[in-house]
């Protein structure tokens, strides 16, 4: 079966071919692991999806999202794609969000667009989003600033603008990496929660093998531009195929495992 | 002065435990404090520099001719302090300064404070609108370049910025008068108005706003021709100063993740750039126009002097060149209080714009 | 493990950085910059020629007054007859040298406060950097006029007031580049050494500085061409009869009808500045780690690391 987005033989060339040939299916409701050292592409790749690559980059193969060729897009009609039907969750979300604009005007201006929502319908709608991934005081928090919230609570302020416009994809690039190990299992917690209630097909890059066992129904593994292996969980977990991922794994410290597992059951 | 120190040392512990630590007053405090040792700083540069002379200020200030005869000359000297010591005569001007009183020109005769009064809202007349329109024309030429680094805007943008800083401001200034007035006769001639037209009356100074405030429409329109070529002038220096900085900061600002979030949002392409990016870059921008401001008010000395405008250039010249030394001494003082005015807005600005500060 | 490579050969990596970005054939590739050079390199050529071969002397009385430019006279004479052409280019003998050997001298000083204060901290930084605002808040034209006013006017004088008001920005840079080398660990290391703290700045620090200084110094040789000339305009620098483009272009406004005598030093004048201008900003292209290069210096940089550790 397709998924909702399918990436068919991606290459990203800015200089040198850095993305070599990448292909993922991505399904509602289900979380794909995207692991692979520092490097190896996986950030060019989510980015390559919303076509917000530097302009000088150029892309091969195909990116489609249901019928929709997203690759050789016009910016216009693009524009109305990204925030609407695939939205992104970067790394760090001190840098991520403005420090000069308002958590409400942040997570309104693309709801106004996107679902043409007048200012206060457009404000009800960001308090509920807020609720929903638990920013305390969430009416009151509209009219603050990112550096007036935690670490943890600016990444659930970007996840509430990602998840605003209800997406069908989310391209979650290392969601947790800048956190406090104590901050992601909530985050993670989320990520899961919401992938399965809304029916969102999520790509969730990571460095960490422990992360993605924990949450992760499908995983793919790249290195130097290209997937190496691509399993569901269980599979990758119990018998990997690649040298490079028996690597990874041979790195992982045991407890981690568990503890992912131990997650998984709180979110099913 | 010593109430002030006292109530900021006990609001010290108390708030401790906050971030916010120092509130408006003492920053306020600090401020003053930084500013009278600048101005006292300015005053003594000021002062030594002018006493260095090797040139003889009492000939300057008489003439030749008078200076020759010794009971002028001692009479001279005695009325102005100029036979005491050098610390000596600092310090009588300072006690005059307390007292509001910076002396008499050695060249107008008039007081000093009342030749600034006229000169000072002249030259800030031409400074604040020629740092407006440099601003302007520069946002979009520096933003224009950073979207299109690389590329042929980028390129010319470039070339222009560059051969904007390598003009000689005065002899733009001659070109643009010999051209725009003398041959295509568009511009209005020398002066800050038409002799025909008579000066508004005194609010603030700027003629443009006092003709305005007097609504007198046909003062307005000619104080304001008055005005345009030499801002223009003017400008394209600043220009070339600011835009170079601006493409930089864009470019800086581009690169960042929240514009990087904001595109992934689907923004449009003129949100992204007004809501986004240009605010982004508003707080190094306007660190860049406070020291360009500087540079305007070096230009505004030779403009000035080819367009005959009144103001503290043309009056800095007319005192330094005859070692007018309370007229310099003024112009020191008034250029050490712009400097610190202007840094003041950018600090109260940075405020407005920035939460961080703001509410920190 | 590439972790530990990278930290390990970090002060490796930096002086790799250094060299690279100071490799020459980078600054070819910029038109703007190549343009610059053979524009300068030619006005520099005609500032320390041009004694010997201009027609005229340049204070020679000889031909008719006021002759528009033509052939006998390529740029016209001015109001005592003498030849514009020959006056432009002894202009260049007069101002090229002065304006560079001032931009050295306050390169010089401006480097030696900014080192001292940057690297012994504390009263001597404040006070140096008090001492270095105080310079900055001045217009530098008030400021030089007033120097050079009290100094006396001659293009002495002014090249003085010049300096005055030139060194701080590069006591600035200084400064803030010091900062930051000094907690460098091979700087540390040499300390430890036993160098001197003085061994220590000359031998560990002032080499990493040599390059923005440079960078630095060729954009101000147009500023300082442009205040030299500014100066000598308002009458406070060269004085009649010396053939100097500010001079000249002020004793144009006598008499605007002849438009030769004062659009010809104003363009020299542009020309030399740009072109100085030019350059150094393809210099600072080359060394600004935020600029078009940088990707590439960056590549550089991480091939030689792993080359290094391979
Ligand atoms: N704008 C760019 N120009 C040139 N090369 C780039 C650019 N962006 C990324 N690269 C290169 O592309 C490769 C892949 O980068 P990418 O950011 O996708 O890696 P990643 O897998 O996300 O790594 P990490 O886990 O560290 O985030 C890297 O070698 C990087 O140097
Ligand atoms: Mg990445």
């Amino acid at each position: 079966m397709t998924g909702v987005l399918t990436i068919d033989e991606l290459t990203v060339d800015i200089g040198r071919p850095l993305v070599k040939g990448v292909s993922l299916d991505l399904h509602p409701g289900r979380i794909h692991g995207l692991a692979g050292e520092s490097g190896s592409g996986k950030t060019l790749t989510s980015l390559a999806v919303l076509g917000l690559l530097p302009r000088q980059a150029t892309t091969g193969g195909s990116v489609r999202l249901g019928d929709t060729e997203l690759l050789r897009m016009g910016r216009r009609e693009l524009n109305r794609i990204r925030g609407r039907r695939i939205a992104m969750v970067f790394q760090d979300p001190s840098s991520a969000l403005h420090p000069q604009l308002t958590v409400g005007h942040q997570l309104t201006d693309h709801v106004r667009t996107h679902l043409g929502l007048n200012r206060s319908d457009a404000r009800d709608h960001a308090v509920e989003m807020l609720e929903r991934v638990a920013v305390p005081n969430a009416a009151d928090a509209l009219g603050r600033y990112p550096h007036q919230f935690s670490g943890g609570q600016r990444q659930r302020i970007c996840i509430a603008i990602a998840l605003a416009c209800d997406p069908d994809v989310l391209l979650a690039d290392e969601p947790t990496t800048a956190l406090d190990v104590t901050v992601q299992a909530g985050i993670l917690q989320l990520l899961r929660d919401l992938a399965t209630e809304r029916e969102l097909a999520v790509l969730l890059v990571t460095h960490d093998l422990g992360v993605m066992s924990a949450i992760a129904d499908d995983v793919a593994v790249m290195r130097d531009g290209r997937i190496v292996e691509a399993a569901d969980r269980a599979t990758i977990f119990a018998a990997p195929q690649h040298d490079y991922t028996r690597g990874l794994l041979a790195a992982l410290p045991g407890s981690r495992l568990e503890t992912g597992t131990h997650l998984e059951e709180d979110g099913a | 002065m010593s109430t002030g120190t006292t109530s900021a040392g006990t609001a010290g512990p108390r708030t401790r435990t906050r971030r916010a630590r120092s509130p408006l007053a003492r920053y306020l405090l600090r401020r003053a404090g930084t500013s009278v040792l600048l101005l006292i700083g300015v005053t003594i540069v000021t002062f030594t520099l002018t006493n260095l002379v090797p040139g003889d200020p009492v000939s300057a200030a008489l003439g030749e001719g008078a200076a020759q005869n010794p009971e002028t000359r001692e009479a001279f000297i005695r009325s102005r302090g100029l036979d005491q010591p050098f610390v000596v005569q600092y310090f009588l001007y300072m006690g005059n300064l307390l007292r509001g009183d910076l002396g008499t020109s050695l060249v107008t005769g008039r007081a000093v404070t009342t030749d600034l009064a006229t000169a000072v809202p002249a030259t800030v007349e031409i400074a604040i609108a020629a740092i407006v329109v440099s601003l302007a024309v520069s946002i979009v030429l520096g933003t224009l370049a950073a979207y299109r680094r690389g590329l042929v805007a980028d390129q010319v943008v470039r070339v222009v910025t560059l051969v904007g800083l390598s003009v000689p401001t005065f002899w733009l200034a001659l070109v643009s008068f010999y051209l725009f007035f003398l041959q295509l006769r568009i511009a209005p001639g020398s002066g800050r108005i038409s002799p025909s037209i008579t000066p508004p009356p005194r609010v603030t100074g700027f003629y443009t706003i006092d003709y305005l405030l007097n609504g007198d429409g046909v003062g307005f329109l000619d104080a304001a021709a008055h005005l345009a070529l030499p801002v223009l002038v003017l400008s394209l220096v600043t220009i070339g100063l600011l835009t170079r900085f601006i493409r930089t900061s864009v470019l800086e600002v581009l690169a960042s993740d929240y514009v990087r979030a904001a595109r992934a949002k689907g923004v449009s392409g003129a949100r992204v750039v007004l809501d986004y990016v240009l605010r982004g870059a508003s707080l190094p921008i306007l660190t860049v126009v406070g020291v360009a401001f500087g540079a305007l008010l070096s230009g505004t000395v030779l403009v000035e002097s080819v367009f005959s405008w009144p103001g503290l250039g043309t009056y800095a010249y007319n005192s330094a060149s005859n070692l007018d030394l309370p007229g310099i001494m003024g112009v020191g003082l008034v250029v050490g209080v712009i400097y610190l005015v202007i840094n003041f807005i950018v600090d109260l600005l940075y405020g407005v714009l920035d939460p961080r500060v703001r509410l920190a | 493990m590439s972790a530990e490579r990278g930290t390990g050969n970090r002060t490796d990596v930096l002086a790799a950085g250094w060299r690279t970005r100071l490799r020459w054939p980078r600054a070819w590739r910029s038109p703007l910059g190549i343009l610059g050079a053979v524009i300068a390199v030619a006005w520099v050529l005609v500032a320390f020629t041009a004694s010997w071969w201009v027609p005229f002397e340049p204070n020679a009385q000889v031909l008719p007054r006021l002759q528009e430019p033509g052939v006998d006279t390529l740029l016209g004479t001015d109001g005592t007859g003498r030849d514009i052409f020959s006056r432009l280019m002894t202009g260049a003998t007069v101002t090229i040298p002065l304006a560079l050997m001032l931009v050295v001298a306050a390169m010089v000083i401006g480097t030696v406060v900014g080192a001292v204060a940057g690297y012994f901290g504390r009263w001597i930084d404040e006070t140096l950097m008090r001492i270095t605002d105080l310079v900055m808040a001045f217009p530098t034209v008030i400021l030089a006029m007033v120097v050079a006013a009290s100094l006396g006017p001659s293009l002495f004088n002014a090249v003085i007031a010049a300096i005055v008001v030139s060194w701080p920005q590069y006591a600035r840079v200084t400064r803030s580049l010091v900062l930051g080398l000094r907690g460098q660990n091979y700087v540390i290391a040499g300390r430890l050494l036993g160098r001197s703290p003085l061994k220590s700045l000359t031998v560990d620090i002032l080499p990493n500085i040599v390059g923005p200084m440079l960078v630095l110094a060729t954009l101000d040789i147009g500023a300082a061409i442009l205040l030299l000339s500014g100066l000598s305009f308002l009458g406070l620098g060269a004085q009649p009869p010396t053939a100097e483009w500010g001079s000249m272009i002020s004793s144009a406004i006598q008499n605007f009808d002849a438009w030769w005598l004062g659009v010809f030093p104003g363009l020299a004048i542009l020309t030399v500045v740009a072109a100085f201008n030019f350059l150094g900003d393809a210099l600072r292209d080359i060394l600004d780690p935020t600029a078009e290069v940088a990707r590439e210096n960056q590549a550089d940089r991480t091939s030689s690391a792993t080359g290094a550790a391979a």
